[in-house]
């Protein structure tokens, strides 16, 4: 009886896989899906499905390549970008994907009223856009103009190489005024959204799952082949990792890093680096890590490999320096592990042997991963620099709002860069940054990245790795720790158009079914 | 009685306006704040965000503007799920943590009443040690050890439940029976220990050796005098435990993958997602206060030595 249940069962669950093509569980419930709202992963994953920007990511690099712009030219000074958009783009509902959708759409980005927090992206490279943003300029002088209905220009603050490429990032991405008008914030609800993507919005259960079927209007609809995806909101991933070993998930976004063990063995585990950086922050402006040999004593104590070889096993990258490298920059590392190095610099600090060292707490937010590394790190500080420190573990506000008011002496930190340039990392410690929580503070290190701003190609390569070298080789104003990796779970034998890449963003108009 | 009744229903006004003030200010006090994360918003952004939803106004303005909206019925608009307002998230989610809720308590009251009875007439004989045994485990082992035990065996080693999910997909009704065992368990075992109890207790007291005495059957002295008397205490509880149970559980809810309002209502205080912590609260509260009437008003019917006046 009970086996003829099993089978009844077994067939059952087969022959309704057909159902939907792809189910993803995709980690939690998106916070919007708005592409002006959007702040997280979870959102901008099923994002990808919904909507398309000037140029799309491509899977296995994370590079732009052109999506509804079908080609784009530079100025000569490298100032301007003008855009053409593809003739046959059409929004989900029909009408023609015009240049205006996009002048409304970052316009509605950066309009204050909007408080859209990706609002950055554009402020950074778009002229005029700062200050439309922070209430002090007009709209129409935010350097972006539709020529005509299929020509878009941009006016960029310099001349960013990058620009093309971070344009396949949510804050770039159309707006359907008519629906936006008509729906008020309820325009991304089932019914009313209307979008450039592969796919349209069909269901909406909150906390439950988002179902996304195929756009028939969408310009390359002959290449999508998934029918339908749907993304499962759970956000328990062993409840996930179970889902996914029993066949009843396709793709699991992330994984159950307390199985680690066994997760590694699998062929089916995904796993790439990432382009971020786990830190140690260290409040520049505090004894004793005012002073750059205390700093430096910590980055040469940790054993950054052992950690990741032996501690946490899930493929990220030991560094030395903050950004990954990549073509054309050569990262450039601060101290990296020797204990008796160490022991130099915190003699050279005046505390020899770890005496007179003040007490110190370690902060983070409370999480398994974080302790371990907390746990590593204090072991390390203990036995190659006779140090105690103190670990404290804070609930995530009470830990971020500690940590942005420079209340902290020693404090775990993160950097996922939004687009592949050095830019998106070395910005951070800018003095006076919004995220520059250790308070590193460099004049030569801010005219480097300010002169960057201004050139282009090597030379700005150049100069933005003169500033690095000056941040770490020189002044050591955090420790770096390891590089991110991503962690997925699915069978790339069974799905096809899906690699491991540096951003992580998977559009879904690439997979298929093998 | 509809005197009683009418204060009675009047006096959850202050209350809940009290509950309503408390938590207004509370949820405030607490570190961070709804817009924090690791990449921080520039201060721009962030004074555009505290304007859009009138947080750059003094406390007590911002208090009375909301007075004003719940009054309304209007709960606001989340901070964390921007495309939505609290009222659609409480809309969608209550309603599937209180079918789960039910269907879990209306188990735990059937199995718990039953095996408290058994267990009351036979006591100190092996049926009474095994349902207290199991009673025992039921209270003592957490919801996250059954929940994702039950999954691993019946879901993934045996196959013949769904690991995971909500009636919305293909398992249909089948996703429920899962998380309502799991969620049942700790009602079960306590039902069953607080029924027990209170049956023995019952069954030394005065009346019913009356009933005895008087001659009647077994049969009537159980089911007419004891029972009546000693299952009060399980009504009492009732009211707490059924306003607790339909406001879902977090555990429960995270480990099935339920669209409840019971993960809601924690990331909403993680977020710090303050209108969102605040309509729930005044839901949670709302749900309390009136099942706690209704016991007050059930129990005047049961208990012959309650009289209201």
């Amino acid at each position: 009886m009970k086996k003829s249940l099993f089978v009844f069962l077994a067939l059952l669950a087969v022959f309704s896989v057909g159902a939907q093509d792809l189910i993803i569980a995709n980690g939690a419930e998106p916070a919007s899906l708005d592409p002006a709202l959007m702040t997280d992963t979870t959102s901008s994953n099923i994002g990808f499905a919904l909507n398309e920007g000037l140029m799309v990511y491509d899977p296995r690099t994370s590079k732009g390549i052109p999506a509804m712009a079908e080609s784009y030219s530079t100025s000569p000074d490298g100032m301007v970008v003008t855009f053409n958009i593809r003739k046959d783009a059409l929004w989900s509902d029909g009408t023609p994907v015009k240049a205006q959708d996009f002048v409304y759409g970052w316009l509605r980005t950066l309009n204050p009223d909007t408080a859209s927090e990706y609002a950055y992206m554009l402020t950074m490279v778009i002229k005029g856009a700062a200050a439309y943003n922070e209430g002090k300029g007009p709209a129409s002088d935010v350097g972006v103009k539709a020529v005509d209905d299929k020509t878009l220009q941009v006016t960029l603050v310099g001349p960013a190489a990058y620009f093309p490429d971070m344009t396949a990032h949510h804050a770039f991405e159309p707006a359907p005024k008519w629906a936006i008008d008509k729906h008020g914030s309820n325009w991304t609800k089932p019914g009313n959204y209307v979008g450039t993507g592969a796919y349209i919005l069909k269901e909406w259960k909150p906390q439950d799952y988002i179902l996304v079927e195929k756009n028939p209007k969408y310009w390359d609809a002959k290449n999508v082949k998934l029918k339908s995806i749907k993304y499962l909101a759970s956000d328990n991933s062993t409840t996930n990792y179970k889902m996914y070993k029993a066949g009843a998930v396709d793709w699991q976004v992330g994984i159950t890093v307390d199985l680690i063990d066994e997760i590694m063995l699998r062929k089916d585990y995904q796993v790439s680096a990432r382009f971020g950086t786990y830190y140690l922050s260290v409040n520049n402006t505090r004894a004793p890590f005012d002073n750059a040999n205390v700093r430096k004593a910590f980055a040469a104590a940790i054993d950054k490999k052992t950690l990741v070889d032996k501690v946490l096993k899930g493929g990220q990258i030991p560094t030395d320096a903050f950004t990954p490298a990549m073509v054309g920059y050569t990262p450039q590392p601060g101290v990296g592990y020797d204990p008796a190095a160490a022991k130099k610099y915190l003699a050279a600090a005046g505390y020899p042997d770890g005496k007179g060292f003040p007490p110190l707490t370690y902060i983070y937010n409370t999480n398994e991963g974080h302790k371990k590394i907390a746990e590593y790190i204090q072991q390390q500080l203990k036995t190659n620099l006779g140090i105690d420190i103190t670990l404290q573990n804070m609930e995530w506000n009470a830990f971020l709002d500690m940590r942005s008011k420079h209340d902290f002496f020693f404090a775990r930190h993160g950097w996922i860069g939004d687009y592949l340039d050095p830019n998106t990392m070395l910005d951070l410690f800018i003095t006076g940054s919004g995220n520059n929580d250790g308070l590193y503070s460099n004049p030569k290190f801010d005219a480097a990245i300010q002169a960057a701003v201004r050139s282009s190609g090597d030379a700005r390569m150049k100069l933005l790795m003169d500033a690095e070298n000056l941040l770490l080789t020189q002044d050591q104003a955090f420790i770096p720790i390891y590089h991110y990796s991503n962690q997925d779970m699915i069978d790339t034998n069974k799905w096809g158009g899906w690699y491991p890449n540096p951003l992580g963003y998977h559009p879904p108009k690439f997979i298929y079914k093998k | 009685m509809s005197k009683y009744i009418i204060r009675r229903a009047l006096s959850l006004i202050p209350t809940m306006f009290i509950i309503v003030t408390l938590s207004f200010f509370l949820v405030r006090f607490a570190p961070g704040g709804p817009f924090s994360s690791e990449k921080k918003v520039t201060e721009q952004v962030l004074q555009n965000l505290l304007k859009k939803y009138h947080m750059d106004e003094p406390l007590g303005k911002q208090y009375l503007r909301y007075l004003g909206d719940v009054l309304r019925g209007d709960f606001g608009p989340s901070f964390r799920y921007r495309d939505s307002t609290v009222n659609q998230l409480i809309a969608q989610t209550l309603p599937n943590s209180m079918m789960l809720g039910t269907i879990a308590l209306s188990m735990a009251l059937f199995a718990g009443i039953g095996v408290g009875i058994v267990s009351a007439l036979k006591q100190n004989r092996w049926q009474d040690y095994l349902a207290m045994s199991f009673a025992v485990v039921g209270i003592s082992i957490p919801l996250f050890v059954i929940g994702p035990l039950l999954q691993l065996i019946l879901g993934l080693k045996l196959r013949w439940l769904p690991i995971s999910g909500w009636i919305t997909s293909r398992d249909g009704w089948k996703t429920l029976i899962l998380p309502a065992l799991t969620l049942s368990f700790p009602y079960f075992a306590y039902i069953a220990r607080l029924s027990r109890a209170s049956i023995l207790e019952v069954l030394r007291s005065d009346y019913v050796r009356t009933a005895r005495a008087k001659g009647l059957s077994e049969r009537v002295v159980i089911g007419k005098h004891v029972l009546k008397g000693g299952l009060l205490p399980v009504v009492s509880y009732l009211g707490p435990a059924f306003s607790g149970i339909i406001t879902g559980s977090l555990v429960v809810e995270s480990v099935f993958a339920i669209p409840g309002i019971g993960r809601v209502f924690v990331q909403s205080a993680l977020n710090r997602d303050y209108t969102l912590i605040m309509g729930e609260v005044i839901m949670y509260s709302l749900i309390l206060v009136t099942m706690n009437f209704i016991v007050d008003i059930v129990y005047g019917f049961l208990d012959p030595r309650i009289s209201y006046k």
